[in-house]
């Protein structure tokens, strides 16, 4: 038993002292990108931008402001608050979402035309986000006990090291077979995704495009979701990022849902 | 006839009236050297929709036919918002102009309260077109016709207090001045009407007495992840009461609104892999507690149950089941007069929802069907929406309505079935 207490210390003191990320196994990987990724900040406050390209090049954009807020550790609970500024067709619609780790979110929209709040159903892993190449897993990010996740190599992308992790969804009900992801090692975020089907090929691929510091937090404000079947993609422009504003927990109410404070959507 | 078209026209002349006011305001407003934040939204559209089984009972082949134009007019200062929604169409039917202000309200919004003061839309309730706690005014016409989903609901003119102390949230409305529910126009729809001979006919004016204000009480909070509310209403029926001259040969009918009160509550949450929602509400029909008039409907305790879920990608099923029961039907069955359709103890309806989205949400199909447990008759709303681009829209659609007894809630229209177009250019 003492001979185990002490390999382990060994263990532990070779990885910080080597600082060799390499020893981390997948999941504590998966688990630092994450929190890196959607986790960072007790709150964010950003002002996206999405185009939706057609494989003709035909463009629409949705534009919107994202609320978040994190309740509890990095793969908590969190809640959404989205306005919309456009397409005009949905100016003033709001919707909000409250996300758990572990079971389906909850989900509300505000239809301004007939003052109007409703539920929603909708299933998170097959859901298509206002119509784009993302699902509103692909924003919200996925539970991590749902996948396994192994180490399959090292890879330099760009400027980045990155470790390649492969995912595999526990239960069939993904139309993903595996999911490959590239995550840097020195900002954990996942600069590319590649994401697999049943015959095993390659169909949709994400990869972060422009990375900044905000406020501490190295952010992807430019990604891209491409589907190699359609053609078909879309980019989110991140036009203001900004953590640790102060979202109050009354924000995501029903009452602001019908009115959403200026201050927040400005 | 002549009356309502008064009542009509002064509708008309009054919502000239207070959107001059409002844009006065708007525009004196900025005078007042506090920020003020400014933005200019609406759209222009065609809606059109034809008859496809019969011409209406004027002769004419459309149930609608105009071009509109909608602009939203909105300004903030600090805690102030100024709201304007106001249209102008012309009717191709009956060849005429009007300008209709659709909402037209001022804000105050603090952190523990706000008020609304002026025409405004309130929606209540969780039924998908089926309305219990939502007592607030609607146009049938509207939805029969084949236009937009939002010119289902009227604004109602009035103030509105909502109170957030945290325990709980209340919504407070006081509404002066009555707003009846709006129903085929017999001049478009063939319907069935139980004293057709009698033509000689007279609308009570709707109250506009302050005194009978109506008054709408809406509480709500989450208990146990699930949305619930509780409501209470104290004001008056919008679909309008019968009273003949004379009962046994009568020569003139004055239609009115008997008072009514309701108490309802409803709950929505996620269950079953979706989103399930129940509603109830006892309607208290004030002026005929004990079930012996005849012309004034008898109390009612009404529910419903939906459940809407998705099954696959951008395809989302959603089905509700729905009861009327009345208080008194013995009393009801007593006094009904001979010659007039007798309505069973509980009134049972169902609808079904099909929503498939395609072309990343740009297409949707879209079924709607109300069936009628009690009276098997049905309304079949099938609709494709296309958005061409980030700003323009058409809707293709189709009213079909029939089975069941020629008096029966859908039944009635079997005649009036139509296609509708609808185009919007939105900015």
């Amino acid at each position: 038993m003492k001979k185990i207490f002490l390999l382990a210390a060994a263990l532990i003191t070779v990885v910080f002292v080597s600082g060799h990320v390499h020893a981390m196994t997948a999941d504590e990987i998966m688990k630092k990108s994450q929190a890196a990724f959607l986790y960072p900040g007790a709150d964010l406050k950003a002002r996206v931008m999405m185009k939706l390209v057609s494989k003709g090049g035909q463009e629409r954009v949705r534009e919107m402001m994202m609320l978040r807020k994190n309740y509890g550790q990095p793969g908590g609970e969190q809640k959404y608050f989205m306005y919309f500024f456009q397409p005009a067709d949905v100016r003033n619609m709001t919707f909000m979402v409250y996300k758990y780790p572990g079971k389906d979110a909850d989900r509300w929209l505000f239809v301004p035309a007939i003052n109007m709040v409703r539920r929603i159903a909708a299933q998170d892993k097959r859901s298509s986000f206002v119509g784009s190449d993302f699902t509103y897993e692909d924003i919200s990010g996925r539970n991590l006990e749902d996948d396994t996740h192994a180490v399959v190599k090292d890879e330099k992308i760009g400027d980045c090291d990155c470790t390649v992790i492969k995912s595999t969804p526990k239960a069939a009900e993904m139309e993903y077979s595996y999911k490959l992801s590239w995550i840097d090692k020195g900002t954990f975020l996942p600069i590319k995704e590649e994401y697999y089907d049943k015959k095993g090929e390659l169909y949709r691929v994400f990869s972060a495009d422009e990375i900044k510091d905000v406020k501490g937090h190295p952010t992807i404000i430019k990604r891209s979701m491409k589907n190699l079947l359609s053609g078909h993609m879309t980019e989110v422009s991140f036009l203001k990022a900004e953590y640790n504003v102060g979202i109050e927990d009354s924000l995501f109410t029903e009452r602001y849902l019908k009115q959403p404070p200026k201050r927040w959507i400005e | 006839m002549s009356r309502r078209q008064t009542t009509d026209n002064r509708q008309q002349k009054s919502d000239v009236v207070s959107l001059v006011a409002c844009c006065l305001l708007l525009l004196v407003w900025p005078l007042s050297a506090v920020a003020v934040e400014t933005s200019l939204h609406g759209f222009v559209q065609g809606n059109y929709s034809m008859n496809t089984t019969e011409d209406n009972p004027d002769g004419k082949d459309f149930k609608w036919s105009e071009e509109r134009a909608q602009v939203k007019l909105e300004a903030t200062a600090d805690q102030f918002s100024l709201f304007i929604k106001g249209d102008a169409f012309h009717d191709n039917i009956d060849k005429h102009s009007i300008m209709e202000l659709r909402e037209g309200y001022a804000d105050y919004t603090s952190e523990k309260w706000d008020a609304r003061i002026g025409r405004q839309v309130v929606t209540w309730g969780v039924g998908d077109l089926l309305f219990i706690n939502d007592v607030f005014p609607k146009d049938f016409a509207a939805f029969f016709s084949g236009r937009p989903m939002e010119y289902l609901k009227n604004g109602v003119d009035g103030a509105k207090v909502g109170l957030y102390p945290g325990f709980a949230s209340f919504e407070f409305i006081a509404v002066p001045y009555f707003e009846p529910n709006k129903y085929p126009d017999p001049s478009r729809f063939r319907m069935f009407d139980p004293m057709a001979s009698i033509t000689n006919r007279e609308t009570q004016d709707p109250y506009r007495d302050f005194h009978k204000a109506e008054k709408a009480l809406r509480v709500y909070r989450d208990v146990a992840g699930f949305d619930a509310s509780l409501y209470y209403y104290h004001g008056f029926s919008r679909q309008p009461s019968v009273l003949p001259d004379n009962p046994v040969a009568p020569t003139r009918l004055t239609l009115f609104y008997p008072e009514l009160s309701v108490y309802g509550a409803s709950v929505q949450g996620r269950a079953l892999d979706g989103v399930l929602s129940f509603e109830t509400g006892y309607y208290d029909s004030r002026q005929d507690r004990h079930g012996t008039d005849p012309m004034i409907p008898n109390s009612q305790t009404r529910y419903l149950i939906g459940y809407q879920r998705q099954l696959w990608e951008d395809f989302t099923v959603g089905a509700q089941y729905y009861g009327e029961h009345m208080q008194d039907h013995s009393a009801y069955v007593q006094n009904l007069p001979s010659g007039f359709p007798r309505e069973k103890r509980l009134h049972q309806l169902a609808s079904v929802r099909l929503t498939q989205f395609m072309i990343h949400q740009t297409l949707r199909l879209s079924f709607f069907a109300f069936y009628g447990l009690s009276d098997r008759d049905y309304l079949l709303n099938p609709e494709v929406k296309y958005n061409l681009t980030d700003s323009v829209w058409i809707a293709l659609g189709g009213n079909v309505f029939g089975g069941g007894k020629p008096w029966g809630q859908f039944g009635q229209f079997a005649n009036n079935d139509n296609v509708y177009a609808q185009a919007r250019y939105e900015f």
